[in-house]
């Protein structure tokens, strides 16, 4: 929890922020002050009208060059429930296809009166690249195999509203680590946050520069995941397995499945998480998706949580003239 | 450090509370509809007391929530000056209330616009009354208070601070020099 000292101090960084592109460069008091944040913005999810005044009038346009469902209908949920207009960007029935330009597409855009751009992107640092010849506000919401900072403050959201703490927390992720830009958001808020974190998966997918990054790696999941806090299991992308980086399938199932026997290994109370979308009977059985240890599915509401107080602090930054409440 | 002059003291404060308990009372007539919510921070440490003063003197057993008017403000720059925004909880159903809004300062108003359309935003309530601790004049839109602690003229350069034990460990309020 901060002070109100820490929050204001962090409040400042965030407003002078105003994009989100990653979490390597955040402070651990302003990504604890987003996740103060989307708490207040999840009792609205309790309430009958669903909505918030906050950005009525401002225009957020998720640019999805990825296939996403999930994230983008998250975003744009978020953005509707703060009173904001959406524009959805659908990478196959656009001018992209004509072969317009990145730029071009988003200074389009941004002469449309965009105030937000939430971007994914198959190419690390398309984002950034954006947010330097841009005057809107960029959101990073996947970038190659760079970040995805809204999944990495969502689960910790996740795991701190279980566990009440990092400190001392046990933290595993599971699975194709090398190209997972879900893992390194993860990694980045958990060191800053004091969670122990460990890495684990086939040495083909195990980058060994990551001990840089604090983090223990591991090639064992039972070695791995004893006494685990927390299990993250990465969606195992069947496309990898046509460039051989692992033998097979079943393979990848019997040394890292995480199944209910290999749970009893982890801490009584283990938090199971995922992304999505899981690929039940490979990296996690039915069983365990479906079990008590799960929190899978409020991963979902709370990223709609977190990514409404990431608007909503980045709101921050963009008015200066605006007149004071008494 | 500005010249506070101290309007209130601790038994002054203590003492304003209970009138403005008796206020609401006597306004409201009967607990069975009533609701109390206060507006976070001070706010809510008076409504509080109000709901132990009507407790304690009345029997009366009234419902409190709090409500954080942060996502209805309109002036979000000055988001690096506000504290935390906090969770609003008003754990009943608002519809065919009375609501009593508890604040601790009534200035331009623009606070209780904010929270009006907050109360709108979960249910009907009956009827809102306004209780506030002090009234500074100075309103900017057309908002009363029902219930009034103290009233007292001020200008726009002065300021209000109100302090209160369970938040400050002192009860009193001050102002400014003009």
């Amino acid at each position: 929890m901060l002070t109100e000292k820490e929050a204001r101090s962090a409040a400042k960084k965030i407003v002078r922020r105003k994009h989100l592109l990653g979490l390597e460069e955040m402070s651990k008091e302003e990504i604890l002050l987003i996740l103060q944040t989307a708490a207040s913005f999840k009792e609205i999810f309790t309430r009958t009208v669903k909505k918030v005044p906050t950005l009525r009038g401002k225009t957020v346009v998720n640019l999805f060059f990825e296939n996403s469902t999930r994230t983008r209908t998250s975003f744009e949920l978020a953005a509707k429930r703060l009173s904001a207009d959406v524009i959805n960007f659908a990478m196959a029935t656009s001018s992209v296809s004509k072969g317009e330009t990145l730029l071009d597409t988003a200074r389009t855009i941004e002469a449309m009166g965009a105030d937000y751009i939430v971007m994914r992107h198959g190419s690390s640092g398309a984002p950034w690249y954006l947010s330097q010849r841009v005057k809107a506000s960029v959101l990073n919401a996947g970038d190659g195999t760079h970040e995805h900072p809204t999944q990495g403050l969502l689960d910790a959201y996740t795991i701190q509203e279980k566990k009440g703490r990092f400190e001392g927390l046990k933290v595993v992720i599971v699975g194709d680590i090398v190209h997972s830009r879900v893992a390194r958001s993860n990694i980045w808020a958990l060191t800053k946050l004091g969670a122990q974190v460990a890495i684990v998966g086939p040495r083909t997918l195990i980058p060994p520069s990551f001990h840089k990054l604090g983090v223990q790696i591991h090639y064992d999941l039972k070695e791995a995941i004893r006494d685990a806090d927390v299990i993250n299991l990465l969606r195992i992308q069947l496309e990898r397995q046509q460039s051989n980086l692992f033998p097979s399938i079943r393979e990848y199932r019997l040394l890292y499945q995480i199944n209910e026997q290999r749970l009893s290994l982890a801490k009584p109370d283990v938090l199971i998480m995922h992304p999505g979308p899981i690929n039940r009977g490979v990296e996690i059985t039915q069983g365990v998706a479906d079990g008590p240890h799960s929190v899978i599915n409020e991963q979902v509401t709370n990223g709609v949580a977190v990514r409404m107080a990431v608007l909503f602090l980045l709101a921050g930054a963009r008015d200066p003239e605006r007149e004071a409440v008494e | 450090m500005t010249q506070m002059e101290q309007l209130l003291n601790a038994q002054d404060v203590q003492r304003k509370i209970e009138d403005m308990a008796d206020q609401i009372a006597k306004q409201i007539g009967s607990p069975v509809k009533m609701a109390l919510v206060g507006i976070r921070t001070h706010g809510v440490t008076i409504a509080e007391r109000i709901r132990d003063i009507l407790k304690r003197k009345k029997g009366w057993d009234v419902p409190l929530g709090i409500l954080d008017i942060t996502f209805y403000r309109d002036d979000l720059a000055r988001l690096s000056e506000q504290p935390l925004a906090q969770p609003t909880r008003l754990d009943f159903d608002l519809t065919g209330k009375i609501v009593v809004l508890v604040d601790d300062v009534l200035y331009t108003g623009r606070t209780i616009r904010c929270a009006l359309d907050q109360i709108m935003d979960y249910g009907r309530p009956q009827a809102i009354r306004l209780a506030v601790l002090v009234d500074r004049g100075l309103r900017e839109l057309p908002i009363q208070a029902d219930i009034t602690g103290l009233s007292v003229n001020t200008t726009p350069a002065q300021k209000i601070q109100v302090r209160m034990m369970e938040i400050d460990s002192e009860d009193g309020v001050w102002v400014s020099a003009p």
